[in-house]
């Protein structure tokens, strides 16, 4: 694991972002090569990562990760409107290479098991981007799921349910009670995990994450297991660890921070 | 195919690099265009798996409606009152000019006319949209003949009516010889029998509007309440607000007003038809409600000198054109006294100083009504399309970017300058 520390939420942005541009860049994409890419939201990396595109940068697969099920797509709450507004209408990634789960589906497991054959026809997703909730889920896979688990339908915690209920005119009532998600499983067959972990309040689900065992009941956890991972978080969210641990990592920076620095010519296509 | 083919085949435009002026704001968004009207790019991305046949760069420009003129009288020589072999022809011509000044949709305005006029010129002045030929004619506005005899104004004197006693709009289809491709009629309420009048009017869809008049407030409130919805040139014309009785001025704050509805009032912004103090107080009393129009005669966009506008002729000073007559002075107005860089000399001697329409353009009148008043900029280019879309009745369709909307437009810098005009989406003039 590398872990990021970065003072602030800007900083974790632009840092994800430049890494994210490297990583594609480095791939070496075309028509025949796409750089598939994993997402669940994650809100502070796509604000950085449109302002760093180019227009031949991000034409790639891009997977919507967790879907609210029973949510109308035209719905300003839906993570179709989420991703076209903060996401695709700034890039020119074409329709048919994203890739989002549709909880509005006839038949939901069939639904998930489309959407896993999706990822191995596409040959697996190269990066995985995601963020953490305050109880260490990744993706929908809250607290209790299982590490080996697959995309499916997963029913929302009462916390989470409250916590998006903000963006339902706190009407309880509203909020989608189920999601689709892919499971912990699925983005452990990534090649690559990003995780961007900003707040206080998310201080203790990092700790929990990386200081202590692997656990179901924090379900990021389960990336100890896996060789390539990056968290990527502000100062506020290391309140939780151990002055050695960000003092350890912290020392790193100066090696770490050459993972973003621009690519030389010769290597950056147009 | 960038259109998904069970859609639509049209081409698909992106304007990017540009500032839309959306919800009352400028936002940092792109415009989509298909088949002449706005398109929604979330559906066409995810319904339809669309994308972009070519994409237009705006240069960081902002890109608003094409503005709406409900109230032009003629420019660059034609006449629209002066019956000529071919009114449609001089129609076209002012529409097609007047797309350099921003303007994608107008309605030719007929001063008091006699009615041999009105029937040779209505029938060849017809609803149409507009394109590269020029901007659309969204029905033409009927300025009298039916107005107050003190309030005349340029209007001829002898051609001037009455209701008559029959009620209804039977004098009007005699004088004006039909209603067909008209949009508005602008009469004076306390003329005896105008209820039944603005009453039907409405019922037919005519927008009636209020000016030329000597009415007192209920007499303007009656008519708004049997269906008037404009005020044709606020302040010029009109009996000027009393604080015992405000007159149509007072129809700005009136709270007899029918729920639902709105009184819009036409002003003409070009710093001489009304003091800028005037025109922020009526402003800042009814916002939404101002509606610019320029009232342009013939002169607009011709050199100074003398000209004739309906039965009239008119003389042309700097930005100034007063009514030309062969007496001295007679009564002055209060803003003859306005100091314009722009005027040659002071008109003293050799005519009246009644003002007679006026020669700013619809860009002009836009930007001079945004510095008077100080209001933002999306409320100045609302002031001259969202508004007058309102007024008609056609706000889903034009005055607005909304998908679904027609897809005319203006592109201007920060100044509102005018750099581009389109029409359906189609380039119709470039600077």
């Amino acid at each position: 694991m590398k872990l990021i520390i970065l003072e602030q939420y800007d900083q974790v942005s632009e840092w994800a972002a430049k890494y994210v541009r490297n990583k594609i860049l480095l791939f070496n994409p075309g028509p025949e090569r796409y750089f598939t890419l994993g997402l669940p939201t994650g809100k502070p990396l796509l604000e950085q990562t449109t302002s760093y595109h180019t227009s031949s940068v991000i034409k790639r697969i891009c997977y919507g990760d967790d879907r609210a099920v029973g949510l109308p797509r035209d719905h300003p709450e839906s993570y179709h409107s989420f991703m076209w507004n903060n996401f695709f209408k700034y890039i020119d990634i074409r329709a048919e290479n994203v890739h989002i789960l549709d909880g509005n589906a006839a038949d939901l497991p069939s639904e998930c098991q489309a959407f896993e054959k999706k990822i191995q026809d596409a040959g697996g997703i190269e990066l995985f981007v995601g963020g953490i909730g305050p109880d260490g889920h990744i993706a929908f896979n809250e607290p209790g799921s299982s590490l080996v688990s697959r995309t499916r339908v997963k029913t929302l915690a009462m916390d989470t349910i409250q916590a998006n209920a903000r963006f339902f005119d706190g009407d309880l009532s509203k909020v989608p009670t189920m999601a689709l998600t892919v499971g912990v499983g699925t983005v452990m067959e990534a090649k690559e995990v990003m995780i961007l972990i900003t707040g206080g309040h998310k201080a203790f689900a990092l700790y929990k994450a990386i200081e202590e065992g692997v656990n179901h009941m924090w379900t990021v956890s389960a990336f100890q297991q896996h060789p390539q991972t990056l968290f990527v978080c502000d100062e506020d969210a290391t309140l939780e660890l151990r002055v050695k641990t960000v003092k350890y990592f912290k020392g790193m920076m100066h090696v770490h921070n050459k993972l973003v620095d621009p690519l030389p010519g010769s290597l950056k296509k147009n | 195919m960038p259109s998904n083919g069970s859609v639509s085949d049209a081409p698909i435009t992106q304007f990017i690099n540009c500032r839309i002026l959306k919800e009352h704001t400028l936002q940092r968004e792109d415009l989509w265009v298909r088949d002449g009207r706005i398109l929604d790019p979330e559906k066409l991305f995810f319904d339809e798996q669309g994308y972009a046949d070519r994409q237009l760069d705006c240069g960081g420009a902002i890109l608003a409606p094409g503005f709406i003129d409900v109230q032009l009288n003629g420019g660059y020589g034609v006449d629209f009152s002066t019956p000529s072999e071919d009114p449609g022809a001089g129609v076209a011509f002012v529409a097609k000019k007047i797309l350099e000044h921003g303007v994608t949709s107008f309605c030719p305005t007929l001063v008091t006319s006699p009615p041999s006029v009105y029937h040779k010129v209505l029938p060849e002045v017809k609803v149409q949209s507009g394109g590269v030929h020029g901007a659309g004619v969204l029905g033409v506005h009927l300025e009298g003949p039916f107005i107050s005899l003190e309030k005349k104004g340029a209007h001829p004197e002898q051609f001037l009516r009455t209701f008559g006693g029959s009620g209804g709009v039977n004098p009007l289809l005699e004088v004006y010889g039909g209603l067909d491709n008209v949009s508005m009629v602008t009469l004076a309420p306390e003329l005896a029998g105008s209820q039944s009048v603005v009453e039907e009017l409405s019922q037919r869809g005519v927008t009636v509007s209020l000016g030329h008049s000597v009415a007192n407030l209920s007499q303007a409130e009656e008519a708004v309440q049997q269906g008037a919805s404009f005020i044709t040139h606020l302040f010029n014309a009109m009996l000027p607000f009393h604080h015992r009785d405000p007159g149509i001025v007072g129809l700005l704050t009136s709270n007899r007003i029918p729920a639902g509805r709105s009184v819009f009032y036409g002003m003409i912004a070009d710093g001489i038809h009304t003091n800028p103090a005037a025109l922020r107080i009526a402003h800042r009393a009814h916002p939404a409600g101002l509606v610019l129009v320029t009232d342009a005669i013939m002169a607009m966009g011709l050199p100074p000198g003398r000209h004739t506008l309906g039965q009239q002729v008119i003389e042309i000073q700097g930005l100034h054109a007063y009514v030309a007559g062969n007496t001295l002075t007679s009564s002055p107005v209060p803003n003859q006294l306005t100091f314009d860089s722009r005027i040659l000399n002071v008109f003293w001697g050799l005519g009246t100083t009644t003002l007679s329409g006026s020669i700013a353009t619809m860009d002009m009148c836009v930007r001079h009504f945004q510095q008077a008043s100080g209001c933002s900029v999306p409320e100045a280019l609302e002031a001259a399309s969202l508004h007058p879309a309102q007024l008609l009745g056609i706000s889903h369709q034009k005055g607005s970017l909304e998908y679904g909307c027609d897809a005319d437009l203006v592109l201007m810098d920060d100044q509102m300058v005018l750099e581009a005009t389109y029409i359906s989406g189609v380039e119709v003039w470039r600077k």
